[in-house]
């Protein structure tokens, strides 16, 4: 088990530092020994900076020599653990960092020798494949802020995703569609309080729960249902993307914020009310009190359960969000198990973002970085197998989840039902 | 730590003391109300509900008028085609209860520890493949060797997928929840890999080879019954668990992690060295059932082999109380309803995926046994509470 250490001991420290300016010596000469030493010499990389079709006013592309970009990605890693070796850096963050940007740039300019690379393609696609898993980072902050653990969120969206795509299809209306899912991802995660409050049900048990009859009820509706009527209920269509005009003429910037389709906008729209509200308004109070000390909360007249009731059923509106965004805001049908694992990668975005709205949709960044960057060097023909670039994702879930990369604390009652 | 052990009560070894009666009820009614709710389910997508459950019937316990015409043929011709035809779903229904068995005691050793393991999934997937390599790789070997290095192979690949998740909880404290089940999705793209690429039999199809005959586990009947000797070793497996959590000193202290870890280290238990030890079992157990249906029934493994039976394992350790009998009791009422839930497909066409909305319904009724108790206005029993899972890690 481990301890949370608020003093650091010195030994422990020290042996922190060798680990750190090893592990970072050790990446300079991997990216110098397998990328550098491979890449041709003479071949360069091309990053396309501009989106094909987009509004923004074009930008030359970056053109960089391969082997010498990689060699300085590896010297720059190498000094940062000669200098980490010698006197220590405090923030173990901006370490990880170093060695993640140092050998993702390193690793992209080898993959993409001789060969041109779409850079803002993909960090564009990064933040669309970030949006459900963020809105499911989202729903888990608001639930466990208010000290309930959601672990049926993968449920949640599967059943909102479903929801959306029928009624959109039914009524041949997308916003239809998204009420839909906000108000079945509401209900299933009412339920999910029920059951966790007022039942006092083992709160991972229960979300576990919600994922197997998601699972199950949604999957069961496909196969009676939608694979027979396609063309009458799983057929929606999807959003369009909305141009915002003016902001989207910013060169490279503006094409990656504002052309997309309205849920991810909500998206980061959510990101900042959720901030604003848990952190400077009275409601917000409220609800990081009963997550950290319920006691306390309902001495000074907070009704703990009544918060704790709406503040997951915000969170499940939150989710069928996402699960929206899976149908009517990405394919337009609903396929069996298509959310694939994205609530729990949710969940470890919020973990890794610190309980925290904006933390939480940074984090989910990264996973979206991720899932885009195994796409495109399937394109590139990397010669790894797919297989393995998909395992990515999951990967650093794990990764995240050690704590080796600044350990969060959860709310202090998270997951313990209430009594009076 | 033996004297502890004596002085604990024996007789109600976890299952929450009262009767046996008392403590069936609540796991019997949460079933009944999950199939009535399934009932329902199946009546709203406009089916015959009685058309459906019978055929669930038929395919898991076999058709009455299969069994009278069978034994019929037996007494006047001697024929016994027409009785092995005739218990042939029973058979089926055992033949799927195999796996559930040891994924279903995967998981409950793991709540015993108070670790929830959803990762029996991609352990199980991950136990298939082992066993498979074992037993199509290795040729010319000798029955007596080859079949329990194949098993052996299986229980050693999920322990190394339960290892991983078991030693980050213990090193790290990261959620074994969240961490089984990114492992078994992992574990699916690892086998896409390996069944289209180093492991596919030749043709067109992403399978692997047949595992050698002396690698299969010994079937019971001729070929129509598929019946074999993972059941039974699926029961010496479930008395060998009973016997090492109730009868060890290391069970017991398995135990007493999982009731409460604090006092558990205050007593000068290794915490950490119990959960990498549990996780390793369950997923050693959890790839024996991966061993046991490629070596028992398929002999080769092929994509989405392994669909469901992680969480079906969840549902069957919690109405097993995690108790080793309860879980083969309840992987045996699985098994059935699985079985049964094919044909309920092909005769009745309600699609299989109902029966895991049953299974999720079953779970949370057990986890609520008041939602039963306020159903049925049963008294309120001694409340019969084990702690399963608590927060992110710490």
């Amino acid at each position: 088990m481990t301890t949370i250490n608020t003093t650091v001991n010195p030994a422990q420290a020290k042996r922190a530092r060798i680990a750190y300016g090893s592990v970072l010596l050790f990446t300079g000469l991997f990216i110098y020994l397998v990328f550098g030493l491979s890449a041709q010499a003479g071949l360069q990389t091309t990053y396309r900076i501009n989106l094909a079709g987009s509004a923004a006013l074009p930008v030359p592309d970056l053109v960089v020599p391969a082997r010498l970009t990689i060699t300085f990605m590896a010297g720059i890693a190498a000094f940062v653990g000669a200098f980490q070796l010698a006197r220590g850096v405090r923030s173990t963050g901006a370490l990880v960092g170093v060695i993640a940007v140092t050998f993702v740039i390193a690793f992209l300019t080898w993959a993409a020798q001789g060969k041109s690379f779409n850079l803002t393609g993909m960090i564009s696609s990064s933040l669309v494949r970030a949006t459900p898993i963020a809105l499911a980072a989202l729903c888990g902050v608001i639930s466990e802020r208010a000290a309930v653990i959601n672990i049926g969120i993968e449920g949640i969206m599967l059943i909102a995703a479903q929801a959306a795509v029928m009624t959109a299809t039914l009524t041949h209306n997308l916003y239809v569609g998204l009420i839909f899912a906000l108000l079945v991802g509401g209900l299933v995660a009412a339920f999910h309080a029920l059951l966790v409050i007022r039942f006092k049900v083992d709160q991972v048990v229960s979300g576990v729960a919600i994922n197997i009859v998601g699972a199950g009820f949604t999957s069961f509706l496909h196969s009676r249902f939608l694979e027979s009527n396609n063309a009458l209920l799983n057929n929606s269509g999807v959003f369009p993307t909305l141009t915002i005009p003016l902001l989207s003429k910013i060169p490279v910037a503006g094409p990656m914020l504002f052309e997309n389709n309205v849920i991810i906008y909500l998206t980061i729209l959510l990101v900042a009310v959720m901030h604003i509200t848990l952190f400077y308004t009275p409601w917000g109070l409220r609800t990081r009190a009963v997550g950290e000390h319920p006691k306390a909360a309902d001495t000074l007249g907070i009704n703990v359960h009544f918060m704790r009731y709406v503040n997951v059923i915000i969170g499940g509106m939150i989710a069928g969000l996402g699960g929206a965004y899976f149908t009517i805001g990405s394919v337009g049908r609903f396929d069996e198990i298509m959310t694939a694992g994205k609530g729990f990668i949710g969940l470890a975005a919020m973990i890794f973002g610190k309980w925290n709205p904006i933390g939480a949709f940074a984090s989910s960044l990264i996973f979206g970085f991720a899932d885009s960057l195994q796409v495109k060097l399937q394109i590139l023909r990397v010669p790894i197998p797919s297989e393995f670039l998909l395992m990515a994702p999951y990967i650093v879930t794990m990764i995240i989840l050690t704590g080796v990369v600044g350990r969060a604390i959860p709310p202090a009652a998270d997951g313990q039902p209430y009594e009076k | 730590m033996t004297e502890k052990k004596k002085t604990k009560p024996e007789t109600p070894e976890g299952i929450g003391g009262g009767s046996l009666g008392e403590s069936l009820r609540v796991p019997a009614l949460a079933v009944l109300t999950g199939l009535i709710l399934g009932g329902i389910v199946i009546l709203a997508s406009g089916s015959n509900v009685f058309e459906a459950y019978y055929a669930l019937f038929v395919g898991s316990f076999g058709d009455p008028g299969r069994f009278i015409s069978g034994f019929q043929q037996f007494f006047t011709a001697g024929e016994t085609a027409g009785i092995l035809r005739a218990i042939r779903p029973i058979t089926e229904s055992l033949v799927t209860a195999t796996p559930y068995i040891f994924a279903g005691l995967s998981v409950a050793l793991g709540f015993r520890c108070g670790l929830f393991n959803i990762g029996a999934e991609g352990q199980f997937f991950i136990g298939a493949l082992c066993s498979a390599f074992v037993g199509y790789s290795l040729v010319g070997l000798p029955a007596f060797i080859h079949l329990p290095l194949a098993l052996l192979g299986g229980a050693a690949g999920g322990a190394l997928w339960g290892v991983i998740p078991g030693y980050l909880k213990a090193r790290f404290g990261a959620h074994e929840v969240v961490n089984t089940i990114m492992m078994n999705w992992i574990a699916f793209r690892l086998s896409d890999w390996l069944l289209n690429g180093p492991m596919k039999a030749s043709g067109f199809r992403p399978v692997t080879p047949n595992v050698e005959p002396t690698a299969e586990l010994p079937r019971f009947f001729a070929d129509p019954i598929r019946l074999n000797w993972g059941l039974i070793l699926a029961f010496v497996v479930a008395y060998g668990l009973y016997w090492f959590l109730f009868k060890t000193t290391l069970g017991f202290e398995i135990r007493s992690v999982g009731a409460n870890p604090d006092a558990a280290r205050y007593a000068g238990m290794n915490i950490i060295r119990n959960f990498v030890l549990v996780m390793a079992l369950a997923g050693g157990l959890a790839g024996l059932a991966g061993s046991a249906q490629v070596l028992g029934v398929d002999h080769w493994v092929g994509q989405g082999f392994s669909a469901g039976y992680g969480f079906d394992a969840i549902a069957l350790a919690l109405l097993g109380k995690s108790h080793p009998a309860g879980v083969v009791f309840a992987a045996l009422l699985f098994g059935f309803l699985r079985s049964g839930a094919t044909s309920m497909q092909s005769i009745a066409r309600i699609p299989i995926e109902i029966i895991s909305v049953i299974q999720g319904l079953v779970i949370i009724f057990i986890a609520a046994p008041e939602i039963i108790r306020l159903l049925y206005r049963m008294k309120h029993v001694k409340a019969e509470e084990t702690v399963l899972t608590r927060g992110w890690g710490s």
